[in-house]
């Protein structure tokens, strides 16, 4: 009986390993894939700064982030930028960039802000139960996307391409862009700006103390609530400049339901870091985009990315619910 | 999915109880320092009986029901409890003092096995309980109340209770789904037994207001009657006195008394100095993680080491 | 894991409106309308409430067939199918009221038993498929036994983690299942399965009384299904099960040191709230005829929560309500049908902050006899001092020791 409902889903072969095509594309999926983790690593840090202070996921982050896309979009096409390389001058382009990247950091501040003040802040006050939170975040979120949905269509907003991008190195016989480089090291400067605000700063010490014991850090003076909006502007911010290196990478990747998917697979590169790591956001965000690939090369289907980002998810959360880096934002110390 | 507990009878009927085990009387050998019938008088006897232990204990009064062997838990660097060892005996009243952060709820947390301790074993009628789940633990006979009250908020008091006697019952999901005649028996028994014990900790006439709602003092006599409800050998109380004023503590030990004349062994964490002498029949004093004293509570409380661990806080100090 | 530490006693006006018993009721004075409601309906008598009752449902049978000008979804959506959308909202919202009303587990792939019911049943009656074939309503318990197993496969390995862990971790399998069954060939992917089984029986024209396009036996049908889990879920709910799942819903720390065996109680809450959404899954496949994997998204998931909120988390009545109104909504209203989610979402989110316990606040009644209880307080001071000699106190071997 089993063997007869089993084999028709066994007769074809939903499921193959194409090793030798790993092998052979394994330095480009390496590259592709550390430039895809720099950007889930930037959404990532989102997730983990707000769970480090709330110990909440913030399930609207994504949509925090899909915003600063929109922003992208809409400043770039407007300044002359569209589906083919623009013909201004260099200068030119790095200015509408800058202009593009400031406008993403502000828009996801914004939502991200609102999102704390209209939605989570009303059920810290009346000390709500842990589930009312993760309902809220969810409904946020939902809200957020059917917004953008209303005002701008089902549809992906026309490819924006920001500049021609040429090859220049070669490592292993894989030709590295200069794209791939300028967004790794982006995302490596976020990071490393992040992590030393929440180290050396006044706020950041605020931020470390309300994540260690809110209890405590509220006795000793440290005023809560604008600590938990920084917390979620400095999110909005990152998530702003993924935004921009998300568009730069997917030109035609922005659409309304866009952020969902991508939040997921952030969140479980922060878990796969160690959630509340500042550190372990950005490795996570790397080692899961190494990793999807490797997993989509290997199983020749792109949808598998985010089957493996889910599978490591699981496993990482059964054998080291605490990630790679530890979780603590507050036991980091100075 | 159903369980079996290692209890000797079924409680399905209420008040049915092996007749050679009388539960009150004998422990006043051992425990001289009140007696059980002063305490009971003013107790219905048919709610004493009601309320009173309904499973064979392995072992006889006065001899070691719990031994505490070597204990150590460590928490990063912080030794919370340091090798510390120390006994229970059947029908007494322990009292588990020391200052703040002394690590008695350490203790009592490694007991029921919220903590895996670093080492050391504890024992309940010579079994260990090294490796068992906590919900096991307490079916075995090991209940606690908390030092900051954890009631479930949405249930009514009676319904608190009865999740504390579940801990007994034996129905299964597919028996609850078709109401089977066990689980018929167990609800009818456990609405019995459920309004005994809270008529015994004094709050019956609260069984259906919702524990949240509940005045401070009667959440912490629930918690102690659904500490009650699981049927335990030893009932471990987490400062159940905090936050009282002296004459509300004073009613607690009464409590206290009742609970222990009535068959139980209790295990008592309490501040106040005063308190635990007036209840207590042996006092185990904790200090920084380590064992400072054991012993009578007069003895401890001219014990020069007591008295200096105790040094700055005031002899009645709450905490 | 719930925030109910220490003494602070979260009292007021919230607090006394959810006071649900009889004798609470009684104590605070004040109290909304539906408390009010409640009030007069717990002081109907035993027979009283069961003519009330049996008038419901009769109405609710007669529903599609009554036609009411005002509430009737025609003619931008047949009314008779409308009432089978809305009753299978209902359905799916019952089961997951058991995952997250009760158990405080939140489930965001709920949507995946749904699917896993539903390629079930189309699976096994499609001529498109080319599994074995069995009459369309033997595939019913099939649907509910295979879910129920998925339900249990992924609650044993993510029911140990933390719960908003296990929010993600379900949030992701409900994708999951939708990419298996674009990728897997023997899913079908777009194409799907046409022709899935239905009941037997032939009109006199011929027909079959299940016809797709008829809504109201199918509608009949699931009435009755969802009466039925009503009744059981009712008896869970009035048991050990069901206060296991409240009191880990409310403190699963305290639940499990209190001998709640946690982990196995919560395992069952996903799978029997795994089974009850096959089993929708199941009629839903029987009534369209058609499953694809077009249908199973993570927004779906998301009504699904959205109807559970609305009628009121933990509550079984309140979750047939909230689901039938998220049914109901968009068919009526064909208007504002493209804001849907946007109105659910926002739904939720105003819901959460200023009425947390949906739009029939009531609380679990989690003892099967608590009346007789709570009853007897009422009427007497003292409700277990016997009459004097019901019980002569030498009978006792206790009391007469402890004497
Ligand atoms: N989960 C934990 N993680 C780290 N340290 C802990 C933990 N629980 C307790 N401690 C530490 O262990 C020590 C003992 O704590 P414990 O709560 O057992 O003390 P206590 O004797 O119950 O004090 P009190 O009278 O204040 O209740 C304290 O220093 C406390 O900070
Ligand atoms: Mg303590």
């Amino acid at each position: 009986m089993l063997e007869l409902l089993l084999r028709p889903a066994m007769e074809n072969d939903w499921i193959s390993f194409d090793v030798p095509s790993l092998i052979q594309n394994f330095w480009s999926a390496t590259f592709d894939g550390l430039t895809f983790g720099a950007i889930y690593g930037l959404v990532a840090l989102g997730y983990t700064l707000v769970y480090g202070v709330l110990n909440l996921i913030n399930f609207a982050h994504s949509e925090v982030f899909i915003t600063g896309c929109y922003a992208v979009v809409l400043v770039l096409s407007s300044l002359g930028f569209g589906p083919s390389a623009p013909t201004m001058s260099v200068g030119l382009i790095i200015l509408s960039l800058i202009l593009a990247l400031v406008a993403a950091m502000i828009v996801s501040a914004i939502v991200a802000y609102l999102l704390e003040r209209v939605a989570y802040r009303p059920l810290r006050r009346r000390n709500a139960p842990r589930l009312v939170f993760l309902i809220t975040a969810i409904g946020a979120s939902f809200t957020i996307q059917y917004t953008i949905y209303l005002v701008r269509g089902a549809n992906p907003e026309p490819a924006i391409t920001m500049f021609r991008t040429s090859p220049i190195f070669d490592v292993f016989g894989t030709l590295i862009t200069d794209q791939q480089i300028l967004i790794v090291v982006a995302a490596v400067i976020t990071m490393i700006a992040t992590d030393q605000f929440i180290r050396r700063s006044r706020t950041g010490r605020g931020i470390r103390a309300v994540a260690q014991d809110p209890d405590t850090a509220t006795l000793m003076g440290v005023n809560r609530d604008r600590i938990i909006v920084i917390t979620f502007v400095v999110g909005g911010i990152v998530a702003g400049v993924g935004a921009l290196f998300y568009v730069m990478l997917v030109p035609s990747g922005v659409q309304y339901s866009g952020g969902f998917v991508l939040g997921v697979k952030a969140f479980a590169a922060a878990v796969l870091g160690g959630i509340g790591n500042v550190r372990g956001a950005l490795l996570g965000g790397l080692l899961l985009g190494v990793i999807g690939n490797y997993g989509q090369i290997l199983l020749g289907n792109s949808q598998w990315t985010d089957v493996v980002a889910f599978v490591i998810l699981v496993l990482v959360l059964l054998v080291k619910p605490t990630g790679i880096l530890g979780t603590s934002l507050g036991r980091s110390k100075a | 999915m159903s369980e079996t507990t290692p209890a000797s009878s079924d409680n399905a009927q209420i008040g049915r109880r092996s007749a050679g085990l009388p539960p009150a009387a004998p422990m006043n050998s051992a425990a001289p320092v009140n007696s059980a019938v002063s305490v009971l008088a003013d107790v219905d006897p048919h709610l004493a009986e009601a309320v009173a232990p309904d499973r064979e204990i392995a072992v006889e009064v006065g001899e070691n029901l719990v031994e505490v062997k070597n204990l150590t838990v460590k928490f990063g660097g912080l030794l919370a409890l340091d090798d510390v060892s120390f006994t229970i005996k059947r029908g007494e009243i322990l009292g588990l003092i020391g200052p703040n952060g002394a690590g008695k709820t350490t203790c009592f947390n490694a007991m029921t096995g919220v903590y895996k301790p670093t080492s050391g074993d504890v024992l309940l009628e010579g079994k260990s309980l090294k490796g068992q789940k906590q919900h096991n633990i307490t079916r075995l006979g090991l209940a606690r109340t908390f030092q900051n009250i954890r009631l479930f908020g949405e249930m009514t008091a009676l319904e608190n209770v009865v999740v504390g006697l579940d801990a007994r019952h034996k129905t299964s999901v597919i028996g609850a789904l078709l109401r089977l005649p066990r689980h018929q028996r167990e609800e009818k028994s456990a609405i019995e037994r459920g309004m005994a014990l809270l008529e015994f900790v004094g709050i019956a006439d609260k069984a259906g207001i919702l524990s949240r709602q509940l005045p401070y003092g009667d959440q912490r006599r629930l918690e102690i009657a659904r500490a009650l409800a699981t049927d335990p050998k030893v009932l471990c109380l987490d400062e159940p006195a905090a936050g009282f004023n002296p004459a509300e503590k004073e009613e607690l030990m009464v409590l206290i008394r009742k609970i222990r004349a009535d068959g139980y062994t209790v295990l008592l964490i309490e501040h106040d100095m005063k308190l635990v002498m007036g209840v207590t029949d042996r006092i185990v004093v904790l200090e920084f993680g380590r064992k400072l004293a054991d012993a009578a509570p007069v003895d401890v409380r001219n014990d020069p080491r007591v008295i200096a661990a105790y040094l700055g806080e005031p002899e009645d100090g709450t905490a | 894991m719930s925030m109910v530490d220490g003494p602070k006693v979260s009292a007021g006006a919230e607090s006394a409106r959810l006071g649900a018993d009889a004798s609470s009721v009684r104590t605070t004075a004040k109290g909304t309308r539906t408390q009010r409601l409640r009030d007069r309906w717990n002081d109907l008598t035993r027979p009283q409430q069961w003519l009330w009752l049996i008038v419901v449902v009769v109405l609710a049978y007669l529903l599609p067939v009554l036609n009411i000008p005002i509430l009737t979804t025609a003619p931008g959506n047949d009314w008779p199918l409308a009432c089978f959308s809305m009753a299978s909202f209902a359905l799916i919202a019952v089961g997951l009221n058991i995952v997250v009303g009760y158990a405080g587990l939140l489930d965001l792939g709920y949507v995946a038993f749904f699917a896993v019911g539903s390629y079930t049943s189309a699976m096994l009656t499609s001529p498109d498929s080319p599994f074995l074939h069995i009459p369309y309503l033997w595939t019913i318990p099939v649907a509910m036994a295979v879910a129920m197993f998925f339900g249990v496969v992924l609650g044993i390995p993510t029911l140990r983690l933390r719960g908003d862990y296990l929010a993600i971790v379900t949030l992701g399998f409900g994708e999951i299942v939708r990419i298996l069954a674009t990728i897997i060939p023997a899913m079908k992917g777009q194409v799907g399965f046409q022709n899935v089984g239905r009941p037997p029986g032939v009109a006199a024209d011929g027909i079959p009384i299940f016809a797709n396009s008829n809504g109201t036996p199918w509608y009949w049908l699931t009435l009755t299904v969802i009466l039925i889990v009503l009744l059981l879920v009712g008896n869970l709910e009035r048991s050990r099960v069901g206060r296991a799942w409240v009191a880990i819903r409310e403190d699963e720390d305290a639940a499990e040191i209190m001998g709640v065996p946690t982990f196995k109680y919560k395992v069952w809450a996903f799978a029997i709230g795994a089974a009850v959404g096959g089993l929708s899954g199941s009629l839903f496949a029987g009534q369209v005829g058609f499953v694809n994997n077009q249908k199973f998204d993570v927004q779906s998931s998301i009504l699904f929560l959205a109807a559970v909120v609305l009628g009121g988390a933990g509550n079984k009545v309140g979750a047939v309500l909230g689901g039938a109104l998220v049914a109901y909504i968009p068919l009526r209203f064909t208007a504002i049908a493209d804001y849907k989610y946007l109105i659910f979402g926002i739904a939720l989110v105003v819901i959460m902050i200023f009425r947390s316990k949906g739009l029939l606040p009531a609380r679990q009644r989690l003892l099967a006899y608590g009346h007789q209880a709570y009853r007897r307080i009422v009427g007497k001071s003292d409700p277990l001092s016997q009459p004097p000699g019901a019980l002569p106190p030498s009978v006792d071997p206790g009391a007469a020791v402890t004497r």
